[in-house]
């Protein structure tokens, strides 16, 4: 394993980022060092996955790669396009500020390939109607903390109906009291448990 | 409010807990209206003791946590039930009468919106602020401690809070950030350099606010003894929990540092936060103490939050959050106190770390949410009182032959052998009347023993 890899799937936050610079000071390309970073990414979310890794260390990847990226980018002499798996909206239903679930879901659709679409906190159903037809997401993910989430989550997915949207995406739902009753009751089409969940549901979807 | 015997120093925490128990248990100088009061009283508190020793009562007892359901139930929203305590105690009394709970649990929902107002709180949004009036309160995560300042908050907890957190905590209490050392009282030349900072527009408009909150606070506390006093002398329904506390991490994660930095520091600072959650288990067991005690009630309600499955590792649950909290609970048990644990989340992973063999047997109760009520069983039973599990998802999605199925499956299943309390996995706030009374009526006929 690359040591800068090895460095940041180990969880040495100084370490990776140090490796990181050494290695754009003797001339590694930048795009390597962000090929190094999405391969460390990928570990991680199958460690993830395998219920070897969790919510600390995902945020605290998540902070090594937004320290490369920041000394990366000044030497990034061309626009990295990376081909996406597909396009997803996201955001946690009107009425709930809880973010740190959906969050972590972003983080991982991101690194998982997928350009992703987070439209925060509190998001009322006409504003995801309005952001799905702008954006075109193949998946729409709708993220609620509490019960209180529950009628709010049916509104959103009943407006993305009303305005002839449903047909054209697939609905994930998720969030501590989310389960298959509610998936039922909102007319969601899939519920994931955790955040490695709604990445197979989106690419399963996008046939990825 | 409990008063300790004068030989309370020399009693064994078991002791000390059925004295707690006995005071809580009796009648006297409560307010029973009728005999039949009087009598549900004595069966009610009983029908729990016996759970908590891990005995069969008379029948399952329930004991849901209420949330915002009383008051749409009765046609208003959580925001009347924060702002305007008539229509709270009608809408208090109406669930209570109509369901005939067995125990009066406080309500989540009731909060005093007024004194948050006038302290302009920063750390939670509530009905009509910030969020719907009909959506429950809901805490807005930030550093409220920043990374740096363990050593402080280690160094003397309750300064922190006076100076540094609550400044940020409450917008009208900013000019605390000025407070002088008390320390200058111990003079007579430096009580000046006490004094004068007290003067400064700042530091009098904190405490003008301060004082206001606190006439806010006595006006709502009168408001809830009235509300319960009548439905206690009315219907006899002992009040359930007394105290409150939390899990140190959760303490220090959930408002101070909050979960995303909280977690950083496990790897960027971890001596400082184990420094720093050993200091906070005393506050821990202290601040549960004082509220069971002033509520003449051995229960504490602990609702566990960062330590749910998925959260972290679990040599990081042994490492980070398990210590502390066993700590803390060993010392409300010590106290004579019954360690009301709320599980949020699925606690599968947990289990074998929790059933620890230097936590007294019957000495605790858990009510669990997501967690498998089967593994439970086998794990706890023998060990402790458990309870929950009812999904919050099907008493609001689901039909009642659903939930009475629910309920006489944990009752055949887990509650079998004694030992175990009806209720839902988390708070009830959102609910079919008919779910919920289908889960009552079956827990009170099907959850009789024979």
């Amino acid at each position: 394993m690359n040591v800068l890899v090895e460095a940041i799937t180990d969880m040495r936050e100084e370490d990776a980022v140090r490796t990181a610079k050494e290695m754009l000071d003797k001339g590694t390309s930048p795009l390597e060092v962000l090929d190094n970073c999405r391969e460390a990414m990928t570990i991680i979310g199958q460690r993830f996955e395998a219920g070897d890794c969790f919510v600390p260390e995902l945020i605290l990847a998540g902070e090594v790669l937004r320290q490369i990226s920041e000394v990366v980018k000044p030497k990034l002499t061309q626009t990295v396009t990376q081909k996406k798996l597909g396009r997803v909206v996201i955001g946690t239903v009107e009425g709930d500020i809880h973010d740190i679930g959906k969050d972590i879901v972003t983080f991982m659709l991101d690194v998982n390939g997928f350009d992703v679409h987070d439209l925060g906190v509190d998001v009322p159903a006409a504003k995801f109607v309005e952001e799905v037809k702008a954006f075109q997401p193949q998946v729409v993910g709708l993220s609620g903390f509490l019960t209180l989430a529950y009628d709010p989550m049916k509104n959103t997915v009943q407006a993305l109906k009303d305005a002839g949207l449903r047909d054209k995406v697939k609905i994930m739902i998720g969030g501590g009291q989310i389960d298959d009753q509610i998936r039922q009751y909102t007319g969601a089409d899939a519920y994931g448990k955790d955040a490695m969940a709604a990445v197979a549901l989106a690419k399963q979807w996008v046939g990825g | 409010m409990f008063t300790p015997p004068a030989n309370w120093n020399k009693l064994s925490a078991r002791e000390r807990r059925e004295a707690r128990f006995a005071s809580w248990m009796s009648t006297e100088g409560k307010p029973m209206a009728t005999p039949q009061a009087k009598e549900t009283y004595i069966r009610h508190t009983q029908r729990v003791k016996d759970i908590m020793d891990l005995k069969k009562p008379d029948r399952v007892p329930l004991l849901p946590f209420m949330g915002g359901f009383f008051a749409l139930y009765s046609g208003i929203t959580p925001r009347d039930v924060m702002y305007d305590y008539d229509k709270y105690t009608q809408a208090w009394l109406k669930y209570n009468r109509d369901f005939r709970p067995d125990y009066l649990v406080f309500s989540g929902a009731f909060n005093p919106g007024k004194v948050f107002d006038l302290l302009d709180y920063k750390v939670y949004r509530w009905p009509g602020h910030g969020i719907p009036e009909t959506q429950p309160f809901q805490c807005v995560e930030a550093e409220y401690m920043h990374a740096d300042e363990y050593d402080a908050l280690i160094a003397d907890p309750e300064a922190f809070y006076l100076r540094q957190y609550m400044p940020r905590a409450f917008g009208a209490l900013s000019g605390w950030a000025m407070f002088p050392p008390l320390y200058a009282s111990m003079e007579f030349p430096m009580l000046p350099a006490l004094m004068i900072p007290v003067g400064l527009p700042p530091m009098l408009q904190a405490f003008q606010a301060f004082v206001d909150a606190g006439k806010a606070a006595l006006e709502y506390a009168g408001a809830s003894g009235r509300a319960d006093g009548q439905i206690m002398a009315e219907l006899g329904l002992p009040a359930l929990p007394g105290g409150f506390t939390k899990a140190p991490f959760d303490i220090i994660g959930d408002t101070l540092r909050g979960t995303r930095a909280i977690m950083l520091d496990m790897y960027r600072q971890p001596k400082k936060l184990l420094a720093a959650l050993e200091r906070i288990v005393p506050i821990a067991v202290q601040m549960a103490v004082q509220t069971a005690t002033g509520g003449d009630n051995p229960f504490v309600f602990i609702p566990l939050h960062k330590g749910a499955d998925g959260f972290m590792s679990n040599t990081d649950f042994k490492k980070f959050y398990w210590p502390t909290l066993k700590a803390t609970l060993i010392g409300l048990i010590d106290a004579g106190l019954v360690p009301y644990l709320f599980v949020e989340g699925g606690y599968n992973q947990r289990l074998d770390t929790i059933v620890d063999s230097e936590i007294p047997t019957a000495s605790s109760y858990w009510s669990f949410d997501k967690t498998d009520m089967q593994a439970v069983k086998r794990k706890l039973g023998g060990w402790a009182a458990f309870g929950g599990n009812v999904p919050n998802s099907m008493l609001h999605a689901g039909t009642p032959e659903q939930v009475t199925a629910c309920v006489k499956e944990l009752i055949d299943t887990v509650a079998v052998d004694g030992g175990y309390g009806m209720a839902a996995g988390a708070v009830v706030d959102e609910a079919k009347p008919e779910n919920l009374r289908a889960m009552f009526e079956t827990c009170k006929t099907y959850g009789v023993y024979h």
